[in-house]
């Protein structure tokens, strides 16, 4: 059993704000879900199935139908930080494919810009009764100095220096100047990045992702339903999901997740690296794009650097185009969860719809990945394919 | 080093992990080693990370390690080095690097354990320059 070519991505939408004072949180879900059902051709009404992760206000997926007035009969929480979407693609194709759901609606929406979240820098309230919280709160664990530690030992064993982290956001923001929603959009130099502010050694505050309210939707929908439409067809071809973690003890922070979840989502699209055009890369810091292309294969493991600098990154200079829209480093990190977006701007890739300044040419198979919760810690890893017909 | 004390948030104690924090109000640092496989664990749990077994027992560790990986966080009032530190018994723990200048610290070196006091809970374990 297999889930490729049992379903495909017929509609995307990531919210144009970057800022919503005047919105609730159900409303931003909601105008994402819609945006994503007309960009399908499609109503809340074609809808039976409906994926949503944390952000989600009050009870999920209970509170969201109840919300949009959605009649369904498959529904999927699956919680894994910023990469639950991606996941959610994942899930979404198993559940058409198994006849569970026709139309699948996945949404992402948050509002920590107008919540005045310290996001990155002051240590996140431990979930009620997480085990591990005992151990680490007293010591400030911030979201900024964990991937700070991945980071520093990346460098420590493999000899990866700040320039080449830098390289990932000078891309970024290469990307960036060309969308007139990203919230950064000047192109930075690597000496940029390197002089300003030391948020969390060895990261700067330019390798980190901006802060923005805002969200996104996803419809996948069964093939009878996407060939009827009128938008590209966007084939589900792979997936893969995995959490790391700890390992009770057995800390190792040069590697993410995306050893499991990419060589799946490969296996299961029966593509090859050369295939790939375009790659979608969770970019909540520099580091994590860098040892997420290392897992996915892309690099190996310490080499990382090397792929990353001198510009391959930017579409139309580089081997391998990455976060066209400028990416969480730039444009975009809705609910501080940028899983969403990731499958949104592949999505673009995939159609020809991106920013013709940085659509990649003949892009028709790429890859969208997702790291949600910590490279320092624990974090789920999904990795999706996707291909053109 | 800075000048301004920055306050620890208590762990919250739960039943599993009491002994754990009980040792370290002793100055002691405990871990937990599964009676079946042999493997010693951290966090500590009742049940054996690497087996399943629910022959855990707690051990008390030298306090002796090096460090692994850690980051100074710069933009907060009273800067601070989390770390990641391997002890002597084979286990990596998050904890804090202290009693040294945030500067000197490196990759690989030798630190031991200190106890320090939290805000309203017991002490958790820290490492200093050993």
């Amino acid at each position: 059993m297999t889930i490729k070519g049992k379903a495909y991505i017929a509609g995307v939408y990531e919210h144009p704000t970057r800022n919503a004072d005047d919105k609730s949180l159900a409303q931003l879900h909601a105008e994402s879900a819609m945006g994503a059902l007309a960009d399908a051709g499609l109503t809340k009404d074609d809808v039976d199935g409906y994926f949503c992760a944390g952000d989600a206000p009050g009870l999920g997926p209970l509170s969201m139908a109840d919300y949009m007035g959605l009649k369904l009969r498959h529904m999927d929480t699956t919680e894994t930080g910023g990469s639950s979407y991606v996941i959610h693609v994942g899930h979404a194709a198993e559940a058409i494919a198994l006849g569970r759901c026709s139309v699948a609606l996945i949404t992402l929406a948050g509002r920590p810009r107008a919540e005045g979240m310290a996001t990155g820098t002051v240590p996140r309230a431990p979930v009620a009764a997480s085990p591990d919280a005992p151990f680490e709160y007293p010591y400030g664990p911030t979201v900024a100095n964990q991937y700070g530690m991945a980071a520093m030992r990346h460098m420590h064993q493999y000899g990866t220096t700040s320039a080449q982290l830098a390289w990932i956001k000078v891309a970024a923001s290469q990307h960036a100047q060309h969308n007139p929603n990203a919230l950064l959009r000047e192109v930075v130099t690597v000496e940029d990045v390197i002089n300003s502010p030391m948020i969390a050694d060895p990261l700067h505050r330019l390798d980190c992702c901006v802060i923005t309210d805002g969200g996104g939707a996803i419809v996948v929908a069964k093939p009878e339903i996407a060939r009827s439409l009128k938008r590209p067809l966007v084939n589900v071809l792979g997936a893969g999901e995995a959490p790391k973690h700890q390992m009770g003890g057995k800390v190792d922070l040069t590697y993410s997740g995306a050893v499991w979840s990419g060589p799946a989502a490969f296996a299961e699209a029966g593509v090859s690296h050369a295939d790939i055009k375009y790659v979608s890369i969770y970019d909540s810091f520099t580091i994590t794009v860098l040892i997420t292309l290392e897992d996915l294969g892309f690099a190996a493991k310490g080499q990382g650097g090397k792929l990353v600098a001198d510009g391959n990154l930017i579409s139309g200079v580089g081997k391998l185009p990455f976060n066209t829209d400028g990416g969480g480093l730039c444009n975009n990190h809705p609910a501080n969860r940028g899983g969403l977006t990731k499958v949104v701007e592949a999505v673009r890739q995939l159609r020809g719809e991106a920013h013709p300044k940085v659509q990649v040419k003949n892009c028709d198979i790429a890859l969208a990945h997702g790291t949600g919760g910590s490279l320092g810690t624990r974090h789920g890893s999904a990795t999706v394919i996707m291909g053109r017909e | 080093m800075s000048t301004v004390e920055r306050k620890y948030p208590a762990p919250a104690v739960n039943p599993e992990i009491k002994p754990f924090f009980d040792a370290a109000a002793e100055g002691k640092l405990a871990l937990k080693k599964c009676a079946a496989c042999g493997q010693i664990h951290h966090y500590p749990r009742a049940i054996c990370p690497f087996c399943g077994s629910e022959r855990t027992e707690w051990i008390s560790a030298s306090g002796r390690g090096t460090i692994y990986s850690f980051s100074v966080m710069r933009r907060v009032p009273v800067p601070y080095a989390i770390a990641y530190v391997t002890l002597e018994e084979g286990v990596t723990m998050m904890t804090n690097i202290v009693d040294c200048s945030l500067d000197a610290i490196r990759i690989g070196q030798r630190v031991k354990v200190v106890f320090k006091p939290t805000d309203g809970g017991p002490p958790v374990p820290m490492f200093g320059p050993a």
